[in-house]
């Protein structure tokens, strides 16, 4: 049994859940079928298996070290990427153009959790590179596509996202990295950076033959001061090495690595404090300053940036969701082998009788149940996620694009919030599942839950997601987003009313989406911004719920379909559980919000 | 020089086999399948020789129902030119699959015949014996080294007492062992580019093959379950024990 990833259960999930062979009805998928979906499953377990999950433990124990000058990081590292790479995993969703197989995302993604789930922190590379890869060919020109994509497709160069300062983390508009123009070049109009960015994962290590770093800084108006807010900010291409005209590395750029932080969890994962412009040790065309190029218009380097942030929204709960996921096989696995105590029998304990495997107490079975619900839950979300990118890439109904957008428009905070949360909360009981032993490093289940531990902070922390949902994306051309969300959560509650033994599932869920939209209208009708938003973490967990509900939903429905096994029971108890014990805590939340709870708006810092 | 290497799609190595109920078999319902690893082997061994142009042509060949076609598809990603299904839904035994291979081996004039040494799902390791006995031609069995050259092939074989190295005209049977090589990943596009090759359908029929049915199979039943062991004290009690048990 596979401890990264029940493949039965992806297959539930993307085969008899969401039907993702339909998809070949876009010409962009022609060609594919079935069996070409499990070769690229059946490759990226096996890779994942063999190569990534084997140092997974020991990435965390050596973590990369930086002696001043150069990074050091476990020598397994290298020949993992190098066969993640080799296979064409990289360019997975590209054209063949790019060497790639134009995967749909739905399945890239499915794919792409297998080593997620075996090791979070090496496959940071990819993923950034790949993010990074899909930005510039969406906003580059076609020089800075083949000086920097293709070679990132290809596995040679890695790629960066570098937005956080020291001084300007959630909020960009304070970021101060200037970027002085010096002149047109065959890469674009050429600029001159100075300024420091931190927390910048992938941002040095010798795994590539370069580093593409992809950089928000601000351009100096002609009087020399830089733009305040978000509108003065422009993207620029900043690789660690200058890229001559015929493809060869050229000269070092003015990037270099002031120090590597040192973290929690993710710990194979260099995390950068990086210094451009510093002038000291390298000087590109003998001058002070990293030379780089702009991406896209000046002053919208957010707008194309966000590209690269909603997708690593999605990716980063699908990160989360996989630590839970491999957290919840490590304590199933446990529980099964582990023997302790004994059940009360008819007549009470028999103190003779063999000790039975702890699966067979019910407080280990509802612990083990809650993370099944969390983990599976989560996935299924983030791959329903992943297909609607499909649909709103391919589909020639201009009205169904609209409607994939404004899903995923109000999905994604969810998509990343709620794996953050909850499958970190898997991860706490698969320890505790684990006893004493689950608290010690001999264990792998503390490591996942220190690994899963960064999720709610970053792309946007767990409020910074609160915000965006309440404040922009619910109420968004008009509750759109609210309202085409609405339509399908609807089209499954009528289902399922037809199935008897979903039915009174169907209705608290119908009931559950009408309280959300009345509490909506409620915090918007305060006439006070600061009360409208004062408690959008909690909306943010209702709303959560609310569509994992639907979610379960979803998959009961799709399992009572199939003839029942111990696996489609399993489900539906999944979904029993999720209506009997997790939408409930919904109901007190929405009241307080109702009630327009001041309590935490109210509390004044001397008061602490 | 053309090679013909057999796959066969087996219970994946992964999954915990578990017996029916009523002993007839083991569970292969549901359950993960894939290609037999000491085939991926051989494969990877007959790319490797491609690759070195020792080798002009590998044709993959297969028995079995309508889902070997994916084990061919693997097949031909890792580098099989085309592939050959031999349909059959039931279950076959290793001298009728044997003769089912030394008859396209006959057809398709091919040099060299790469199998895995067994299949892991019945670890018969028959089948490639036998087709060298029914073609009367050499057979060099556990490869873990092959050399192709002028005609003939110098294979060294894993054997109990350490290595043995024999050189055996072609045409031959080699059948692959596990430190031969390490197969490759399947590369994406490659994946793709299996799709748009021949894979050939025939059957017994076709070949002039009677499936046989030599053996019987009464029952299939786990291997007993390990009793525990006991903790002697003193060395005189192991000896003392050990003698009892008719093991010294």
């Amino acid at each position: 049994m596979s401890l990264i990833l029940s493949r039965r259960d992806l297959d539930f999930l993307l085969y008899q859940w969401l039907d993702v062979e339909a998809l070949t009805r876009f010409p962009r998928y022609a060609e594919h079928s079935r069996d070409t979906f499990d070769a690229v499953l059946d490759t990226s377990e096996k890779i994942a298996t063999e190569r990534f999950a084997p140092h997974n433990k020991l990435n965390d124990q050596h973590e990369p070290h930086f002696d001043g000058e150069r990074v050091t990081m476990h020598d397994q590292v290298k020949p993992a990427l190098d066969a993640y790479c080799d296979a064409g995993l990289m360019a997975a969703a590209q054209d063949a153009e790019f060497g790639g197989m134009q995967l749909p995302t739905v399945v890239e993604k499915a794919s792409f959790a297998y080593f997620l789930g075996a090791n979070v922190g090496t496959s940071a590379y990819p993923f950034l590179t790949i993010g990074n890869a899909n930005t510039l060919l969406k906003h580059g020109t076609p020089a800075q596509i083949d000086a920097f994509v293709r070679p990132q497709f290809a596995g040679r160069y890695f790629g960066t996202m570098c937005l956080s300062e020291p001084q300007a983390g959630s909020s960009l508009s304070d970021i101060v990295t200037r970027a002085e123009y010096e002149g047109d070049s065959a890469l674009g109009p050429q600029y001159r950076l100075t300024g420091n960015k931190m927390w910048i994962s992938g941002g040095e290590h010798e795994l590539s033959e370069n580093i593409v770093h992809l950089v928000l800084a601000k351009v100096p108006d002609d009087n020399g001061r830089l733009i305040p807010g978000v509108k003065g900010i422009s993207l620029f291409i900043v690789p660690k090495y200058l890229v001559n005209a015929d493809g060869t590395r050229g000269e070092r750029n003015d990037v270099v690595l002031a120090g590597l932080n040192h973290k929690m969890g993710y710990r194979g994962t260099t995390n950068c404090l990086l210094n451009f412009g510093e002038g000291t040790r390298h000087r590109p065309g003998g001058k002070a300053g990293a030379i780089g190029y702009r991406v896209g218009e000046l002053h919208r380097g957010l707008a194309c940036m966000f590209h690269m942030m909603n997708e690593a929204r999605i990716g980063v709960g699908l990160g989360a969701t996989m630590l839970g996921y491999t957290g919840y096989l490590h304590a199933l696995d446990y529980a099964r082998t582990r023997k302790q105590g004994r059940v009360i029998s008819g007549s009470g304990k028999e103190a003779s009788a063999p000790q039975q495997p702890i699966i067979e107490h019910a407080d280990v079975r509802r612990m083990l149940l809650a993370q099944k619900a969390y983990v599976e839950g989560a996935l299924a979300l983030n791959l329903y996620c992943s297909q609607l990118v499909d649909v709103q890439h391919n589909s020639d109904d201009a009205a169904e694009r609209e409607r994939m957008t404004l899903l995923l428009e109000i999905l994604t905070p969810i998509a990343k919030s709620w794996p953050s949360q909850w499958c970190l909360e898997a991860n706490s009981l698969a320890i505790q599942v684990h006893g004493g032993y689950g608290y010690t490093r001999d264990y792998n289940v503390e490591q996942f839950y220190r690994d899963n531990r960064l999720n709610p902070i970053h792309e946007g922390t767990h409020g910074v997601q609160g915000l965006d949902l309440l404040g922009r994306k619910v109420v968004m051309q008009d509750g759109a987003a609210l309202k085409a969300l609405g339509a399908v959560v609807a089209r499954s509650v009528a289902r399922a009313a037809a199935v008897p033994t979903l039915a009174d599932y169907a209705k608290t869920l119908g009931e559950s989406m009408q309280n959300l939209a009345v509490v909506t209208q409620r915090l918007w009708a305060a006439g006070d911004i600061h009360k409208t938003l004062a408690n959008s973490s909690v909306y943010l967990e209702a709303f959560g719920h609310t569509v994992l509900a639907w979610i379960w939903l979803e998959q009961a429905l799709a399992a009572q379909r199939l003839p029942a096994d111990d696996f489609t029971a399993g489900k539906l108890q999944a979904c029993r559980y999720f209506f009997e014990w997790e939408l409930p805590k919904v109901g007190p939340q929405l009241d307080l919000l109702a009630a327009m709870d001041t309590t935490a708006l109210d509390m004044r810092d001397a008061w602490f | 020089m053309k090679a013909l290497v057999s796959v066969k799609r087996v219970v994946d190595y992964n999954v915990r086999v578990q017996v029916k109920s009523d002993g007839s078999g083991v569970i292969t319902e549901g359950v993960k399948h894939s290609m037999n690893p000491f085939d991926e082997i051989a494969m990877e061994e007959a790319v490797r020789l491609k690759e070195k142009g020792k080798l002009t042509e590998i044709v993959a060949i297969t028995i079995g129902g309508a889902k070997n076609e994916e084990t061919l598809r693997s097949a031909l990603a890792f580098g099989a030119d085309r592939a050959i299904h031999i349909k059959e839904e039931g279950d076959v035994q290793p001298l009728t699959a044997a003769r089912a291979f030394a008859a396209a081996l006959k057809k398709e004039g091919a040099q060299v015949f790469f199998a895995g040494k067994q299949a892991i799902d019945d670890d018969a390791n028959q089948t490639g014996q036998m087709v060298a006995a029914l073609l009367d031609i050499a057979q060099a069995t556990f490869a873990s080294k092959v050399e192709l050259d002028g005609g003939k092939a110098v294979v060294t074989r894993e054997v109990d007492a350490g290595l043995e190295t024999l050189e055996v005209d072609l045409p031959a049977v080699i059948t692959t062992d596990l430190r031969l090589n390490e197969p490759r990943y399947l590369k994406l596009p490659d994946i793709m580019k299996a799709k748009k090759k021949p894979i050939e359908t025939v059957t017994f029929a076709d070949l002039g093959v009677e499936k046989g049915a030599a053996l019987t199979i009464s029952k299939t039943s786990a291997p007993p379950k390990r009793s525990k062991g006991i903790m002697v004290k003193t060395v005189d009690e192991l000896v003392s024990a050990l003698k009892s048990k008719g093991l010294v």
